[in-house]
């Protein structure tokens, strides 16, 4: 089985973008060949990371127009749906096509178009992944947050301010990502005095509603020196599930999604959590830091928090989480935000995150759908 | 109405019910939760919710004990003035959302079902 190269990235703008969900995806696949010096007929497959264009727009079938808007026609095509964890499962189709020898040259493309919808409607197509006795409860994601956060604080006596630290950490560094929808820094007062949303949530304890896309592009690591001197390998990916039902889970701090995919990757990398040199966590909200955290074994359980006085996962600090910002400030565009978090820690173990730029060899990015229902967890390791 | 949640053949109970057990065994039973008491786990008051849903909405997950077994369940309160551990009925609503206001299918799925109500 040959080993798995990314040899080029892009993402665009993430905000709210006046183009549509087509266009989108042609911007960052596009730029992402760009960048990688490959022409479009080099493509041998193609994928996108979409949660819901029929829904958010009436736009089905992105896959095949995306092939004809990059002339890479006749490429082999296929979206892959997993929720916000898309674009995770992207890079798993992505590296199952070349690793399986099925491709030479992947190209995946994540992106989703929102802000047209109101909040209340983009919530609602997002929870419709909940089981009906949970749907018609009104249950949406940022409640099962709210739910959640109330126990963790609880049962670990953490301090409500741990929480804001969190987004005012990701918000420093989306300060620094010309990508990212926030570049702005908040402080702990800002977070708490912000209106209540999922108690004892805050706003600044969400994501935002977002447009965009990412790319990644991806062949055999034989080939990578081929087309650039600086690459990556995905040495380690994992992918699992938990309950689909939430509240069926025997610890609901727990996310046994992150905890199975996270030892898979670590397992097929050869590396535990102390070789993580950089992280990127599916921050949708704050909570789901800690928890992704403690599931991946960087903190012990009910002690992640205890790392924000410490400043560890600052830009500055022993592992640095979210150096892009995270869901929280650089923003949330469903089927885009796995390949944003790709595309980050590609930076990052090439040397070329700029202003973000920490010292890593080596990267994990973790990638959740629905509460926890589905996850990825890659891991990425530079070659200069 | 019923709050009806399967048992399985290895004495567990899930609600709702699927068509395979946590062990892997096929139900064997069902279990009618309404006529229990529920402890709250934990729970939220939700600020923005989606179309058709009511504002604010309290929600808590709660578990029940059916004898010796738990058996989790999420749902509307009927208050939000409740804390964690704190003791709780089912109560039965009419229709807990409106059908039709968000993006699911009205036939699709039941609409009635339990608020949970502190005892």
């Amino acid at each position: 089985m040959p080993d798995v190269a990314v040899i080029g990235a892009s993402m665009t703008k993430f905000g709210q973008r006046e183009t549509w969900v087509r266009e989108l995806l042609a911007e960052a696949g596009e730029a992402c060949l760009d960048d990688a010096g490959v022409a479009p007929d080099a493509v041998e497959h193609l994928y996108v990371s979409n949660m819901a264009s029929g829904e958010f727009e009436g736009q089905t079938g992105v896959p095949n127009a995306l092939a004809h808007d990059l002339a890479a026609v006749p490429a082999y095509t296929a979206r892959i749906d997993q929720t916000s964890s898309s674009g995770g499962a992207g890079i798993y189709a992505a590296w199952q096509s070349i690793a399986s020898g099925a491709s030479d040259m992947t190209l995946l493309v994540g992106g989703e178009k929102m802000t047209h919808r109101t909040t209340g409607e983009a919530t609602d197509v997002i929870a419709s992944l909940t089981h009906p006795v949970e749907y018609k409860h009104g249950v949406t994601l940022p409640s099962f947050a709210g739910l959640t956060a109330r126990l963790y604080l609880s049962q670990f006596d953490a301090p409500r301010e741990s929480l804001a630290k969190v987004a005012v950490k990701n918000h420093a560094n989306g300060a620094r990502n010309p990508h990212a929808q926030f570049q702005k820094e908040i402080d702990v007062e800002t977070v708490m005095e912000s209106p209540i949303v999922a108690d004892p949530l805050r706003l600044y304890d969400f994501c935002p509603i977002t447009d965009g896309s990412a790319a990644l592009l991806f062949c055999p690591a034989e080939k990578a020196s081929e087309y650039t001197d600086e690459y990556a390998v995905v040495s380690g990916i994992g992918g699992a599930t938990d309950t689909h039902v939430v509240h069926e889970r025997a610890d609901p701090t727990t996310m046994g999604g992150v905890v199975e995919s996270g030892r898979e990757a670590y397992e097929m990398a050869g590396v535990g959590p102390d070789d993580i040199d950089v992280a990127e966590l599916h921050d949708m909200f704050t909570i789901l830091e800690f928890l992704q955290m403690e599931g991946l074994d960087f903190a012990p359980k009910g002690e992640a928090w205890k790392e924000m006085d410490r400043g560890t996962t600052e830009l500055d600090g022993e592992l640095p989480i979210n150096t892009s910002g995270g869901l929280k400030s650089k923003g949330h565009p469903l089927g885009a935000s796995g390949v944003a978090q790709g595309y980050e820690i590609y930076k990052q173990v090439t040397g070329s995150a700029g202003d973000r730029q920490v010292d890593a060899d080596v990267g994990l990015a973790c990638n959740v759908g629905g509460f926890g229902n589905c996850v990825t967890t890659a891991i990425m390791e530079g070659r200069r | 109405m019923t709050m009806e949640a399967y048992r399985y053949e290895d004495g567990s109970i899930t609600y709702p019910g699927h068509p395979i057990g946590p062990d892997g065994s096929e139900p064997v039973d069902t279990v009618d939760l309404s006529e229990y008491t529920a402890e709250v786990v934990t729970w939220t008051t939700s600020n923005a919710t989606p179309p058709g849903v009511r504002e604010p909405n309290h929600l808590a997950i709660v578990e029940f004990d059916v004898d010796g077994t738990p058996v989790r369940a999420l749902g509307q309160l009927t208050t939000g003035d409740v804390d964690i551990g704190d003791a709780v009925e089912p109560v039965y609503c009419e229709e807990l959302r409106e059908p039709g206001a968000g993006i699911r299918e009205p036939d699709s799925q039941a609409w009635d079902g339990y608020r949970f109500e502190p005892v």
